[in-house]
């Protein structure tokens, strides 16, 4: 398991790492990948969502947007994390 | 270096929480099927892949089966691969540190790499290490004093997990902010991909078809998306009142 997982980490490297200067495909793929790339990791942090089951997917939903609003108004790492922590927190614990 | 390792603990702080809290279920988890702390310890150092881990724990609870953990390895962690490209220049110029870098590389940690600014007076390649051992360090941190004394834990915790998903949507919106028209299109696909792969093959298996997929579309726009950043940066450079 951590051979595997290691190795799927290094693949990357050992295919395009040798060579003295990137081609200008990969270059300028590896500026638009990473924004696209955490894009689709929300998604995977959200998978589990359940329109079908209301605990499921409304405290995301409310926390998601605690988040976002808080975010675009302090620009705060922490406080829009830790918010949007407490508030998913209080919702999965004690509303839902 | 003082002043790159309190910049690294910083930016690292909203994984620490994350990652205290789900190395110590992790721990709590390896603990509770008959294996101490030096086990959740060695894992954590060795393999150190989250979601991993805890399929691990369901491996090692039933019976050893070897071509299960390799497919199982290869489904769940196969999106690792696109997280090097980024960072393949980056990380040889690390020099000793070079394959750790690589190791150390999980979602959380690709993301606070793509995303950190790093101030002119800080050194970015000591700031980038201490980002990736810090969260390293959390992680064998968290299993270790889960498999210890996770069950003393008395405190409802159940929703911390959130703050691995309000890291991401924070760095996505500091990305979308700081980005041109044109450089949010990433994004987008990334989103659209993720969403409708999502729906249509269930949250198990979406990922690395997801992943795919964004990386081709990407590679098809790419022409036309580099040729329109070029414009307009002509545009604003020479001719600012055109618009």
């Amino acid at each position: 398991m951590a051979v595997l997982t290691f190795l799927l980490r290094f693949l990357p490297f050992l295919l395009f790492g040798r060579k003295e200067r990137p081609s200008p495909v990969l270059d300028s793929l590896n500026k638009l990948l990473p924004s696209a790339i955490i894009a689709v990791l929300v998604v995977y942090c959200l998978k589990d969502m359940n329109f079908r089951r209301i605990d499921n997917f409304v405290p995301e939903l409310i926390a998601v947007a605690v988040v976002a609003l808080l975010h675009l108004w302090r620009r705060n790492n922490l406080i829009s994390i830790g918010g949007g922590a407490v508030v998913y927190m209080l919702l999965v614990q004690l509303v839902f | 270096m003082k002043a790159e390792l309190r910049y690294a603990v910083r930016q690292t702080l909203p994984v620490m929480i994350g990652y205290l809290f789900f190395g110590t279920a992790f721990g709590l988890m390896l603990q509770n099927i008959g294996y101490n702390f030096l086990w959740a310890m060695l894992a954590s150092l060795v393999i150190y892949a989250g979601s991993m881990q805890f399929v691990l724990v369901s491996l090692l609870a039933g019976a050893f089966n070897l071509p299960a953990v390799i497919l199982m390895t290869l489904t769940i962690n196969s999106r690792h691969f696109f997280y090097g490209l980024p960072f393949l220049k980056k990380f040889r110029e690390m020099g000793k540190a070079y394959l750790y870098m690589v190791f150390s590389l999980t979602d959380e940690t690709y993301a606070l790499l793509c995303s950190v600014w790093i101030p002119d007076h800080l050194d970015g390649k000591k700031v980038r290490f201490f980002i990736a051992l810090f969260n390293h360090l959390y992680w064998i941190t968290g299993s270790t004093l889960g498999a210890l004394g996770g069950a003393l834990l008395n405190i409802d915790l159940k929703g911390i997990e959130f703050t691995m998903t309000a890291l991401f949507i924070v760095i996505f919106i500091e990305q979308w902010i700081s980005a041109t028209k044109i450089t949010r299109v990433p994004a987008v696909v990334g989103l659209l991909c993720g969403l409708v792969l999502r729906l249509i093959l269930g949250p198990d298996r979406f990922i690395l078809p997801a992943l795919i997929v964004t990386v081709t579309i990407l590679l098809v726009l790419r022409p036309s998306l580099d040729r329109r950043s070029g414009e307009k940066e002509e545009e604003g450079s020479s001719v600012p009142s055109k618009r």
